[in-house]
């Protein structure tokens, strides 16, 4: 699907696909945010050289081919489970670098108790939370994360808690615990916070090879689809209102 | 010659817009063409604004845009 383009003559090449995404085109929605994720994470696999032994657990969700984007092994979880999926696999094998990857669906949703049972018993793995808050792939249901008042198609008043209940804050719920080294949230709407969102996933992935155990970057994602915006609206509405529902930083770091 | 250069790879382009909004200098647009998907492609609709900052392709979320800086510019470069 993609060409191999000749540098042109005068120019230094700044900017190209990371070695570790496949040549398939994502099957994300137009100016879905997961894409910057995802290749943000590849490029922290390329920089610290570990291709080769690089084991990904795929979600259910719209990262679901998630296998197929990238030039790593992967394993495709059942709903939720990856967080068990990769305990299994980095105890069986502790060579191997294991991460996840799932969306507040997969992880804040069904698959909780495995996500609170790793990160407590401190496995060293790496994730990567995408947090849209919203099912996406499904249609735009309520999630555990939707914020109050947003609108879905299953709250089309928009989420009120007293009857949907509150929304879910995984990342300062595992930051109580005792057993995770690394809980950050992070965001990717603009050039900056993409910059530092990059070096949240390097340190998480540092973390596993130093073996300082379980590490977990929540990263706010967008719905434009879903949430019925434009791209750069819904990047907008999560530099102004989720953002300021979910504040992004470190929330436990224990160096 | 320009400083910068973006080169899109049209047919992983989705024409989120993302890039034109992102990018400092004005320097891409939405163009009439489609791709093979039914999308717009962005192109360069102002090349000699392009400083090769990179912005652009560090927002795209598909990966479409490889950017390019012109050697004489580029401090260090092999």
């Amino acid at each position: 699907m993609s060409v191999e383009l000749a540098i042109p003559r005068g120019y230094t090449r700044v900017f190209s696909r990371p070695a570790a995404l496949s040549e398939a085109g994502f099957t994300y929605c137009p100016g879905c945010h997961h894409g910057i994720i995802t290749r943000l994470v590849a490029e922290a696999i390329d920089e610290l050289g570990i291709l080769e032994r690089t084991v990904g657990i795929a979600p259910v969700g719209c990262a679901v081919f998630l296998d197929r984007f990238f030039n790593c092994d992967f394993v495709q979880a059942a709903h939720g489970r990856a967080c068990a999926v990769a305990t299994g696999i980095k105890r069986a094998r502790p060579d191997l670098v294991v991460f996840t990857y799932q969306g507040d669906g997969d992880l804040a949703a069904i698959g909780t108790a495995e996500t609170v049972h790793a990160a407590n018993r401190g496995e060293n793995i790496t994730v990567i939370f995408v947090n849209n808050g919203i099912y996406g792939m499904t249609g735009g249901e309520m999630a555990p994360t939707t914020l109050p008042g947003q609108r879905t198609v299953t709250t089309p008043r928009g989420r009120e808690p007293r009857s949907h209940g509150y929304p879910l804050k995984i990342s300062e719920m595992l930051a109580q615990l005792d057993g995770p080294a690394y809980i950050t949230r992070q965001a990717v709407f603009d050039y900056p916070h993409i910059v530092k969102a990059k070096r949240a996933i390097l340190k998480a992935f540092r973390n596993q090879l130093e073996g300082k155990g379980f590490s977990l970057v929540e990263i706010l994602s967008t719905c434009p689809t879903n949430w019925r915006m434009s791209p750069v609206e819904a990047g907008r509405w999560v530099a102004e209102e989720v953002s300021r529902f979910y504040p992004l930083g470190d929330l436990k770091d224990t160096g | 010659m320009p400083k910068g250069l973006v080169i899109v790879d049209k047919e992983r382009c989705k024409g989120c817009g993302l890039c034109v909004e992102a990018c400092p200098f004005g320097v891409l647009d939405l163009s009439s063409e489609y791709n093979s998907s039914g999308y717009r492609v962005v192109y360069m609709a102002r090349p000699d604004k392009c400083t090769g900052c990179a912005v652009c392709a560090n927002v795209c979320p598909d990966v479409a845009l490889e950017v390019y800086r012109e050697e004489s510019s580029v401090k260090g470069a092999a």
